[in-house]
């Protein structure tokens, strides 16, 4: 057996639903760029024309807290059969505890559900999907939710274009039952070595936020920040997709025994247009195989793989899905589900006022 | 195959506006008129279709021609 693969039995999606908030921003009337053909060249590049951000005051806690309490009402589940509520998230309410706990008691679930959050990004709702399958496919647990998503928008500094025209927000809820006869499959890559292609160097325990953390400083293309705002090496990002993500991904099907073919819908996390449809050709994935929502709704992070399957409506039910979540880390996770013909799949706004 | 020559039209295949003829191993390619951000990535993606080397910023901003390019990505 190819090594980093996990199957797991008697486990499957039942419903998904993502939340975007109502308020869009336009990379066409961005005063980020300094003329309209600089901000064409963005949109080219990266394929983002629009996307959503938080109002002031929302968090992302706010739109998972939508997304889940949907979808609890749409697949009819009792709050109290619930056993497990993981909410995959960088941008946490609180540094503690986690935001999962504090949504059991506004989600008002039983004080006998497991909560906890994995604080993982691009890659996050295949590691989230594989943690939450893992616990209902042991003895004993028979229906949880998965959700992810960050206020991408809140992180990054207003004036730095290799990230603020890229990201919007997201939240999504998932359902995963247990359920005889039905598998899952991953297949997971890190390499740690990457780490600072994507970081927030300051605030954490390594370097404690301090007067420091406020400075502004400004790079060679004029981009501004604090040591307190995401830094993304996009260069080295779009290097590490092309090169590492359709090798693990072909590794992936061929340990499954599954061929390009035999996938009716490939979710990839929506980095950057160009950067998908180079491993699009390369894995010869048909384009109508690879569906986008970054056109509309930008770089969602852990939720970029649930939003584009939402997005996508009841043509997802009887079908074959393949994941690749990748970027910050470097981290990878590749899945493989089948979605029944019962399967909710919702898209909806949130408008705070 | 990794010969100069060679690299020089790989490279030359990923712009727009430019003469074969205008650009030599000295070129100082990031000074073209039609080097940006696209280009940038496009030349990681034909070194990594053409040669199967995954080139970083760094590699790009540490040399100035494109024979400097061409000698670090052979040790790489």
């Amino acid at each position: 057996m190819t090594k980093g693969i996990l199957n797991i039995e008697n486990v499957q999606l039942t419903g998904s639903v993502s939340c975007v908030p109502k308020s869009v921003v336009s990379n066409s009337e961005n005063s980020l760029f300094s003329s309209p053909q600089e901000a064409v060249k963005f949109i080219e590049l990266t394929g983002v024309e629009q996307k959503r951000h938080l109002q002031p005051g929302v968090l992302v806690s706010d739109l998972c807290y939508q997304a889940a309490d949907l979808l609890i009402k749409k697949l009819a589940w009792q709050k109290d059969e619930i056993d497990v509520l993981i909410m995959v998230t960088q941008t946490p309410d609180y540094l503690i505890p986690n935001t999962a706990i504090i949504l059991q008691d506004r989600l008002g679930l039983s004080k006998s559900t497991a909560c906890f959050d994995i604080p993982l990004g691009c890659s996050g709702f295949v590691y989230g999907a594989s943690v939450i399958s893992s616990m209902l496919s042991a003895q004993g647990f028979k229906k949880g939710i998965l959700l992810v998503g960050d206020s991408s928008t809140t992180l990054a500094h207003k004036e730095d274009k290799a990230v603020a025209p890229l990201f919007g927000d997201a939240g999504c809820a998932t359902g995963f039952e247990f359920s005889e006869g039905k598998r899952l499959d991953f297949k997971f890559w890190t390499d740690g070595s990457g780490f600072k292609s994507i970081y927030i160097p300051d605030g954490g325990f390594r370097n404690r936020t301090s007067e420091k953390s406020l400075h502004i400083t400004q790079d060679a293309e004029g981009n501004k920040r604090t040591p307190l705002n995401p830094v993304m090496n996009g260069t080295d990002v779009f290097s590490f997709g092309i090169t590492q993500v359709p090798g693990q991904v072909k590794s992936f099907l061929k340990s499954i025994d599954k061929q390009i073919d035999e996938i009716d819908y490939f979710l990839f996390h929506q980095a950057n247009k160009f950067m998908l449809e180079m491993i699009r050709k390369s894995l010869k994935l048909e384009k109508n195989q690879v569906p986008y929502s970054m056109t509309k709704f930008g770089n969602t992070s852990s939720a970029s793989i649930p939003l584009t399957l939402s997005l996508l409506g009841d043509t997802v039910r009887n079908t074959r899905i393949g994941m690749c979540g990748f970027g910050i880390g470097l981290s990878i996770g590749c899945g493989f589900f089948e979605i029944g013909d019962e399967f909710v799949n919702e898209f909806i706004e949130y408008d705070a006022d | 195959m990794f010969i100069m020559e060679e690299f020089i039209k790989n490279f030359y295949e990923i712009l727009d506006d430019v003469e074969i003829d205008s650009i030599d191993k000295d070129t100082d390619y990031k000074s073209l008129e039609d080097w940006d951000s696209m280009t940038k990535l496009m030349l990681i993606a034909m070194v990594h279709e053409k040669y199967e080397k995954q080139i970083s910023g760094n590699d790009i901003n540490q040399s100035i021609t494109l024979e400097h390019l061409h000698s670090r990505i052979q040790s790489i």
